[in-house]
């Protein structure tokens, strides 16, 4: 165990940069092969067409290119033959924090997770390495007929509706590494809300990978019925290794007519997490899938949380805000896919790149000639804290047809020294300006965070920024 | 208990700007400091305040005893140095209210926090003496303010940092008859025992206001007269080409 601590501010420097020492009692051992993925079905007991799907999956990932004709060549650096791929003490998660095992508990005791249950939370689910050790919802929640549990329990318990949607808004094939998911996906959430059932607060999902070497591969799948509406939170942390650790996730989203999904993420992953996620959503009729990003620490992330807006009026957003500290590369963006009449989708990246960080924005934007009235806005605005920092914007737009609209701006600005020395003027350190400069580029995004994140997300850039000064 | 420069001299880049300049300004005093456009003024403010940009090449600067020269600009600040910008800087996003929180935050005791209630009494106050709508409070620091506005704000920030000595580098450029009005009344209400002010200008005008002790004129980075504030009357009547001389006369 190992904690790096900073004693000017008296605050641990990373929150998560701990582990403990834990006996696995199915451990599918190191590299990936057709063995692994049997190894995976057989602990989790997977029905025929899982068993099947995953195979299947695993030669398209194995057919399918890096890719590095677009993307970092940092990719190249991951070796899968030595990562291990399924590390678990069990399937089931508990239902009582006191039941589940020691280390995992303090772990998420350290995390504040048991806490901010009480304090806000409908329902929380607490993922260790591969599966969930924790799975609750509170009791007002699931009287309504809300459904909230570990992936495999959703599969488990409600296979139909499971089976309906899964692999449905993003395929096997989408990408390597939504095919490497599906070959040995494990954990993550399985969300149902039923017709007009409004959860009042928050769902939240954490993620903590604690063994070194290893792949974390959660699979969400949250089907918001007829009317309802959801707010999902995801964080994640990460001990500081050596070695690469890989966390790959596919995330779907499906809102029914005139419902309204909101996911939030907030990502404090330590530098050594490659973060290769694949996020969509399906939003029906007047339905709306909001994706509020947050993307702080990764070694390399790439993720473009994305919307198919496929009923008439459905609507997609994304809200993102990227930190490339010292040697990251946040490669981040939106896709929106306007495949309905009179669908709107609006785009808010905001990055920040320090020393040697460099943020990617990536956006397309999709409106096809035939259909009408259909708007988007896309603002994506980059700071660079010092002149090495690096910032590239790719937007790819295809928008035709009359009656269509696409907003695009984009701005690059710099922290000047002049700007430093006049907060200095006033008595505040270098290190404070900075941190000062930062949340007030991102202040009007973080304001669209739930109250409990911001305050966190604020804190994390503070830190971040109380480390780049030196 | 005073703010003095001894013979400093510095440079920016190669150039040499102060060429041994030396000045004394003791607490409860208003000083003025004239000059021609390049003389070395506002290098003096930033030089004061430990701008990066400049190297001081010798001499020193010491605030009531202690020299600055090692110390950080925040440090300055925290010392009791004020400098009130020629160009205010805009920090997108940062409130008015937010800011000026950290700055006072930064003064108090280690483990002490800040009393927002009462914070914000004195803040507002502060506003209404200088006729700063209250809404300012919530919007960027100088975003989007015109320039009578940056001016007024740079001295509302010395209202709440109530420091022992400030450096009002031009505040006077930019500013109607109205808005100079305001300003020097704020920097009125501010003079007393406990405080030292040097106030650089180009013009007489803001002395009709704010009535310095003692006026230095500036030539080439040194001073090269000192007197009373007859002598700002002089220099608005006859120019500095009459100083230029007498100092080359007298060399």
């Amino acid at each position: 165990m190992k904690t790096e601590s900073q004693p000017e501010i008296g605050i641990d420097r990373s929150v998560g940069d701990f582990r403990y020492d834990v006996n696995y009692e199915f451990d599918a051992g190191i590299g990936l092969s057709e063995k692994t993925i049997e190894y995976i079905s057989n602990v989790k007991d997977d029905p025929d067409w899982v068993r099947r799907f995953r195979l299947d999956a695993y030669r398209k990932f194995l057919d399918m290119p890096m890719p590095t004709h677009w993307a970092s060549d940092d990719l190249e650096n991951i070796v899968f033959d030595n990562i291990r791929y399924y590390l678990s003490q069990g399937t089931e998660a508990k239902r009582s924090w006191d039941d589940v095992p020691e280390e995992m508990k303090l772990t998420f005791e350290r995390l504040g997770i048991p806490e901010q249950e009480r304090k806000f939370l409908a329902g929380v689910e607490a993922q260790f390495d591969s599966e969930a050790a924790y799975s609750n919802i509170k009791a007002a929640v699931g009287e309504q007929g809300v459904i909230f549990v570990g992936s495999a329990e959703g599969l488990k318990t409600h296979p139909e509706l499971f089976r309906k949607w899964f692999g449905k808004v993003i395929p096997t094939g989408d990408n390597k590494f939504s095919a490497l998911n599906s070959a040995v996906f494990s954990g993550g959430s399985f969300i149902y809300v039923p017709p007009g059932v409004k959860v009042t607060h928050p769902l939240q999902a954490y993620f903590r990978i604690n063994a070194e070497n290893f792949g974390q591969f959660e699979r969400t799948l949250i089907i918001a019925d007829e009317g309802s509406e959801v707010m999902y939170m995801e964080g994640c942390t990460a001990p500081k290794f050596e070695t690469a650790t890989l966390h790959s996730a596919v995330v779907e989203l499906v809102a029914l007519k005139g419902a309204k999904i909101q996911y939030v993420t907030v990502q404090n992953w330590s530098a050594n997490v490659f973060n290769l996620v694949t996020k969509r959503g399906l939003a029906h009729e007047e339905a709306e899938i909001k994706w509020i990003d947050c993307n702080i620490g990764s070694r390399l992330t790439m993720k473009y949380p994305g919307v198919i807006m496929k009923g008439r009026k459905a609507r997609g957003e994304v809200i993102s805000i990227a930190l490339a500290s010292d040697g990251q590369h946040q490669d981040t963006g939106a896709k929106m896919v306007h495949a309905a009449d009179e669908t709107t989708s609006n785009i808010v990246s905001k990055s920040i790149s320090v020393g040697t960080g460099r943020s990617t924005y990536r956006g397309l934007v999709h409106m096809p000639k035939h259909l009408k009235g259909c708007k988007n806005n896309t603002e994506c605005d980059a700071l660079l804290i010092n002149s090495h920092s690096r910032t590239d914007t790719y937007p790819a737009i295809s928008v035709r047809g009359q009656g269509n609209a696409c907003q695009h701006e984009a701005s690059v600005s710099q922290i000047s020294e002049e700007q430093i020395f006049y907060m200095q003027q006033r008595g505040i350190s270098k290190a404070a300006a900075m941190s000062l400069s930062v949340n007030g580029f991102v202040n009007d995004l973080v304001q669209q965070f739930p109250m409990e994140y911001s305050v966190e997300l604020k804190r994390l850039i503070e830190l971040e920024m109380e480390g780049s000064v030196g | 208990m005073s703010l003095t420069i001894q013979n400093l001299s510095a440079t920016i880049g190669e150039t040499e700007i102060l060429k041994g300049l030396s000045l004394e300004i003791p607490k409860g005093e208003v000083h003025a400091l004239m000059g021609k456009n390049g003389s070395g003024k506002s290098t003096l403010a930033k030089v004061m305040a430990g701008h990066p940009a400049y190297t001081v090449t010798g001499g020193d600067i010491q605030l009531d005893g202690e020299s600055l020269l090692e110390i950080e600009p925040d440090m300055r600040s925290r010392m009791g140095l004020f400098l009130a910008f020629q160009y205010p800087m805009e920090i997108p996003g940062v409130t008015i209210a937010n800011f000026l929180r950290a700055a006072v935050q930064v003064r108090l005791a280690e483990g002490e926090e800040l009393e927002a209630v009462a914070y914000y009494k004195n803040l507002y106050s502060k506003m209404d003496a200088l006729k700063i709508d209250r809404a300012f409070t919530a919007r960027s620091v100088n975003e989007g303010f015109s320039g009578g506005e940056k001016k007024r704000c740079e001295i509302l920030q010395m209202a709440m940092l109530e420091p022992s000595y400030a450096v009002l580098d031009e505040t006077d450029s930019g500013l109607d008859i109205d808005a100079l009005k305001i300003v020097s009344d704020g920097v009125n209400a501010l003079r007393g025992p406990e405080r030292g002010f040097l106030v650089i200008t180009h013009y007489q005008r803001l002395l009709d206001y704010i009535v310095p002790d003692v006026v230095h004129v500036m030539v080439d980075g040194r001073i090269v007269m000192s007197g009373d504030k007859d002598l700002a009357l002089k220099l608005e009547a006859e120019g500095y080409d009459w100083v230029e001389k007498e100092t080359a006369a007298a060399a």
